[in-house]
């Protein structure tokens, strides 16, 4: 009785969505705005990538309001897990076969470069701060699960943490006392295309990217350390 | 094109009540994480790739890991 009420149930919401999405054309743009930016976009802010342009550029205040959702959660997580008592680890922990630590020690490089990479060049190609972070977090990750007993040095990364953060923020008050605004681009536009290009906004990305990373390898620390 | 987006979505509609059926866990997370690869893999299809690449990252991997330490936490097997 109970799965029939849940199928049926099911059935209206799947209906219901179907119905609705109906009505909405698929893939056309039915706003100026994003004609606007597809137009005057690289212009204004000298980043071929529309979507980085969008997210530090035109709404760069938001951005650091996402970067401090992250970084409070991060906080959360980690002085809801520190309360506890530290368990010993690294005596019972049994070492990972050698194919799998041989396997991790090898891509663990690699994944930091494609992390980087991709925050790096975020204002001229897909990707940016958070993927980019992401991804370098993924990295860290792996070396967890894989070699185990190996830790991130706390201090470092509280280090990148507020370095990353210090970079946005700092940006910001400067565009302020030197334009008009906060995260004004105040720096050359340089030529589009170029890796030193867009003013700002790569630097920016680079800031968020560093904090991303940090503060995802620390929740994944948090979490690993009370595991073990 | 519409095949392929038609096939991505049918295996993910099929590994999401994997997911959801399995009894071990670890299998369970491996399914959802199958999930997100596609939901990557459909993205970077429906020109996304800023998208594509913070599922894949986020989705896949992070997420994943996170329910793999959970899972190792606690119980394998549901009852």
């Amino acid at each position: 009785m109970r799965k029939l009420l849940g199928i049926i149930l099911l059935a209206v919401i799947a209906a219901g969505i179907a119905l609705s999405l109906e009505e909405i054309p698929f893939g056309i743009s039915k706003t100026i705005i994003g004609d606007y930016f597809n137009k005057n976009g690289v212009e204004e802010t000298g980043a071929t990538n529309m979507v980085t342009s969008v997210v530090v550029s035109y709404r760069g205040f938001d951005t650091l309001g996402e970067i401090t959702v992250l970084f409070t959660a991060a906080i959360g997580l980690g002085a809801l897990l520190t309360g506890h008592k530290k368990r010993e680890h690294s005596d019972k922990v049994e070492p990972s076969s050698l194919i799998v630590y041989t396997g991790c020690r090898f891509l663990f490089p690699v994944l930091m470069l494609v992390g980087t990479y991709i925050f790096i060049h975020g204002h001229l190609t897909p990707g940016g701060g958070f993927q980019g972070g992401a991804i370098v977090a993924s990295g860290f990750l792996l070396m967890y699960l894989g070699c185990k007993g190996k830790r991130i040095k706390f201090k470092a990364s509280t280090v990148i943490e507020v370095l990353g953060g210090l970079i946005f923020v700092g940006l910001g008050i400067a565009g302020l006392t030197m334009g008009e605004d906060f995260l004004f681009n105040f720096l050359p536009k340089g030529e589009a295309g170029e890796l030193f290009s867009a003013g700002i906004i790569p630097i920016i990305y680079i800031g968020i990217g560093l904090k991303v990373g940090s503060e995802l390898a620390g929740i994944i620390d948090n979490l690993i350390e009370e595991s073990t | 094109m519409e095949i392929i987006l038609s096939i991505i979505i049918l295996l993910m509609i099929a590994s999401a009540i994997a997911a959801a059926v399995f009894k071990d866990l670890m299998n369970a997370v491996i399914a959802s994480c199958i999930v997100s690869l596609l939901a990557a893999i459909l993205f970077f299809c429906l020109q996304a790739p800023d998208v594509a690449m913070a599922e894949a990252a986020i989705g896949a991997a992070l997420v994943t890991g996170i329910f793999v330490i959970a899972v190792k936490r606690t119980k394998r097997f549901e009852e």
